[in-house]
């Protein structure tokens, strides 16, 4: 791929993350100045946590002086889902160098969706994603607490561009992918376990019942779909030099 | 404010350790299960699905807007991604029909 087009394309595709994070991050920010916590408590949040849903709860954990052990115990609750990001980049990372650390940190649900499904990208891009969306959050923040409630327009609405994102990712794999078995797997397992847990506590049933479902499903699934990303690697490589 | 400060640091502790857990336990260059390797390609599309599910978990199908609003851009979205194939056409515009559709609509 053309080099000289590297940070147009990377921030071509953070675009609808920025838009996202912009919103979500306002929302953050201006619920931390309603809470009376300044702007600068605000941004060393978003800088060294740098996890959206997290953050929200974490107000309230703030505000309601919660324990320490029980504040850590929430984190691992809300964001276990980040360790089976991490088990899916393994080999991504592989070989990242110095950049390997901040990538790992900065590996949120959304630099997570667009990294994912990179193909045959340079190190460079990786890193340039991961920076720019963590830019879009703090300044979104910050802006959040600064403005505190004085936004000019009606936002309602705008952070469905994370649903977007998310959908569209979805149906990109969709078209992409040698098997929909998984996507299939996954899209029943969380809507099942949201209807038996409720909204706020079917992350963890759900992710400990699709890895465990994909897992039991290995001999099954393993040698079909290594052929057939076998077949789409040799297809792909025809059509590229074809 | 100490207490903040140590809450926020004990927040970003943890969730840190949870994105490199798995860098850790599967350090690079050593052999892994293979099992591990066959839930690295399959992980994403079961989690991009239970990401679009934890994205709509909060729409009431019973009360309310009845789930419409979401509905319509979801599909909104899939149709112009489906038409198009861009990325930001898709997204800003299936935002666009969510807000239009919550905040003159179903307001």
């Amino acid at each position: 791929m053309d080099k000289k087009a590297l940070p147009g394309r990377a921030i071509r595709s953070t675009l609808p993350v920025m838009a996202g994070y912009l919103a979500l991050g306002i929302g953050f920010g201006v619920l931390m100045h309603s809470k009376g916590y300044g702007v600068g408590l605000t941004a060393l949040m978003s800088l060294i946590i740098y996890a959206g849903s997290m953050q929200y709860v974490a107000v309230d954990l703030l505000g309601a002086g919660a324990g320490l052990l029980s504040t850590a115990l929430m984190t691992l609750m809300i964001n276990a889902r980040h360790f089976f990001y991490g088990l899916s980049m393994l080999d991504k990372y592989a070989g990242m160098g110095k950049a390997r650390g901040y990538l790992i940190f900065a590996l949120t649900d959304e630099t997570y969706s667009l990294l994912c499904t990179a193909q045959s990208e340079p190190r460079a891009y990786y890193l340039l994603v991961s920076l720019l969306d963590h830019c879009y959050w703090v300044t979104g923040s910050v802006l959040g607490g600064l403005l505190g409630m004085a936004l000019p327009f009606d936002t309602t609405g705008v952070d469905f561009a994370m649903t977007a994102l998310f959908v569209v990712i979805f149906v990109e794999q969709w078209l992409s992918a040698p098997r929909h078995a998984p996507a299939l797997l996954g899209l029943g397992l969380a809507a099942g376990c949201l209807l038996v847990f409720g909204p706020e506590r079917f992350l963890i049933p759900a992710m400990i019942a699709i890895t465990t479902a994909l897992g039991l499903l290995r001999r099954k699934w393993e040698p079909s779909w290594a052929r057939a990303a076998r077949q789409e690697q040799a297809e792909s490589t025809e059509v590229r030099h074809g | 404010m100490a207490r903040v400060i140590i809450q926020i640091l004990i927040i970003a502790a943890v969730t840190a350790l949870l994105r490199f857990l798995p860098f850790w336990v599967f350090p690079e260059g050593r052999r892994r299960p293979r099992v591990i390797a066959y839930l690295g390609t399959v992980l994403p599309y079961a989690m991009m699905a239970m990401l679009v599910v934890y994205c709509l978990r909060g729409v009431t199908i019973l009360g309310g807007s009845h789930g419409l609003p979401e509905l319509l851009a979801v599909a909104a979205v899939v149709g112009l991604h489906l038409w198009r194939r861009n990325t930001l056409l898709s997204v800003f515009g299936g935002t666009a029909v969510y807000m239009f559709l919550v905040q003159v609509v179903f307001a």
